[in-house]
């Protein structure tokens, strides 16, 4: 009995411990972000192998999203509310949930895992050491590029999301479903609300800080070798994956009761 | 501080006193003192485990020390605020012993990385510094068709000197070396070696190498000192070595299985 508590109490403590050195790290990267100097190749490079890099996964992500929720729709309405019902479905969940996260959850697992794996390896060849020894900040050289490149590309990715989504219902429903183009274009644009749009990009914005955040933090603090990179690697992955889910709701909340 | 600052000139370089650390319960370093005088080529022998590694990672300001002092030049390295640490650490150049080669750069962009990149030097054009770091690569036996391979393409012994010609690229006055031979063939250790002698001579440095191949420390030093469970045993000059009289040194450099010093089990 007493070790079964002295098990849980470690558990607790070390998930706080864990947490704490987060926070830390969260707080001295971004607090790298606004103090130079900053290393432009860098952040150019990041903004390519994170932003462009992720089109093809974020666009074949929503390109099927919006054509499923199409045909899932055709089937709750009839003939009669059909043309009007389904681009509202589409567009509505696309800008307001599906296009940030699930989006966001196709970036975690390509980009976090690839950050966290990258420096990962890094810490236990000593590269980070030796970046430091050259009188560089591993901060500002590896993180900051990183994180900025998740907070702003992700915004992007998302909004071409949105677009590719709403086509993506498109296509279902003029060439699946042979209802009238226009009808589906024109109630697109009536149900497409501005906020709508704007929530979903500042979730973006959040979940590409969740993404990059994360896999730094599990690839800086990674021990032990091959395994050790392993474990930080689907550290990553998992970690920023459940964030994802637990902040959209808070966001969500946040911005219905606006 | 104004103290230690006037002394400067007459003291050793590097003065590191009852430097102590412990990773939980485990102590590595435990009262480390060494004096390291301008221009001396010391090495650290000690079996795997001895903390040896921990030392440089201290003088380098990469780990905190739980308690003692290291003096560069007089200036406080172990408990200086952050800038200060930085502008010692920029006298120090570091062979780590994988090389920590930058994979994501080509071999000249890691020899000139801290002309480039460094912070608090003065940047140069990138035609210059590849200039600069063709000449550090021929200065360790490179050719310049090596410079714009990545570091993944060469060979264990290459990836070393490129290693050591980034170290010696912002030619610091104290050079670190970590295991410098671990890992090479007996040919490709003594090229290592004699280049590391020629080039720290070259630059007038004052050198702190760490090994357990007695045939690089032979070759390398000035000056032997044994760590043995977190302390400094002996310490001597390179010839005395051999008859330390010492029991524990002995054993160490005769390579015996059986002797005074018990195996290390657990890594560091």
């Amino acid at each position: 009995m007493i070790d079964f508590l002295s098990t849980i109490g470690r558990r607790v403590l070390g998930l706080f411990a864990i947490a704490g050195r987060l926070a830390l790290f969260v707080a001295r990267a971004l607090s790298h972000c606004f103090r130079p100097p900053f290393y432009f190749r860098n952040i150019v490079q990041q903004f390519w192998t994170i932003g462009y890099n992720s089109l093809p996964v974020v666009g074949l992500t929503a390109v099927f999203t919006g054509a499923v929720l199409a045909l899932q729709a055709s089937v709750g309405f009839s003939k009669l509310t059909a043309p009007s019902a389904i681009p509202m479905l589409v567009v509505v969940s696309v800008t307001r949930e599906l296009g940030p996260v699930l989006a966001s959850l196709m970036v975690a697992g390509r980009v976090g895992a690839a950050i966290a794996a990258e420096l990962g390896t890094m810490r236990v060849t000593e590269q980070i050491d030796a970046l430091e020894t050259l009188a560089t900040n591993p901060m500002k050289y590896l993180v900051v590029p990183r994180v900025l490149a998740g907070l702003l590309m992700m915004p992007l990715l998302v909004l071409i999301a949105d677009v590719i989504g709403v086509m993506g219902g498109f296509v279902v429903s003029s060439f699946i479903l042979n209802l009238n183009e226009s009808a589906y274009l024109i109630n697109t644009i009536n149900y497409l609300h501005t906020r709508d749009v704007v929530s979903g990009l500042v979730k973006a914005a959040v979940f590409g800080l969740i993404i990059t955040l994360l896999g730094c933090f599990n690839g800086y603090n990674s021990r032990g070798g091959a395994q050790g990179v392993g474990a930080a690697t689907t550290n990553a992955v998992v970690y920023a994956s459940v964030l994802i889910l637990f902040f959209d709701y808070f966001l969500t909340e946040l911005f219905l009761t606006q | 501080m104004t103290n230690s600052m006037t002394q400067a000139a007459t003291a050793p370089k590097i003065s590191v006193k009852g430097l102590k650390k412990s990773f939980g319960r485990k102590i590595v370093l435990d009262g480390f003192d060494i004096e390291i005088a301008k221009g001396e080529s010391l090495v650290i022998i000690g079996g795997s485990g001895s903390g040896k590694s921990v030392f440089l990672k201290c003088l380098l300001g990469l780990i905190h020390p739980d308690a003692g002092s290291i003096l560069v030049d007089g200036a406080e390295m172990a408990n200086g605020n952050k800038g200060a640490r930085e502008r010692l650490r920029r006298k120090m150049g570091m062979l780590f012993q994988g090389g920590a080669l930058f994979d994501s750069l080509t071999v000249w962009e890691n020899v000139a990385f801290a002309l480039n990149e460094g912070v608090g030097r003065r940047r140069i054009a990138r035609a210059h510094s590849r200039e600069i770091a063709v000449e550090k690569l021929n200065s360790v036996g490179l050719p310049e068709d090596v410079a714009d391979l990545s570091p993944a393409e060469l060979s264990g012994g290459m990836q070393k000197r490129v290693a050591l010609a980034r170290a010696i690229a912002p030619t610091p006055e104290i050079l670190l070396f970590d295991e410098p031979t671990t890992g090479l063939d007996p040919i490709m250790a003594d090229t290592i070696n004699n280049l590391i002698v020629s080039s720290v001579q070259t630059l007038g440095a004052t050198a702190i190498s760490i090994t357990h191949d007695m045939a690089s420390a032979r070759k390398i030093a000035t000056r032997i000192a044994m760590l043995y469970q977190g302390k400094i045993i002996w310490e001597g000059s390179a010839s005395e070595v051999e008859n330390s009289g010492n029991p524990y040194v002995d054993q160490f450099v005769h390579g015996r299985s059986e002797g005074p010093i018990q195996l290390q089990v657990r890594a560091l």
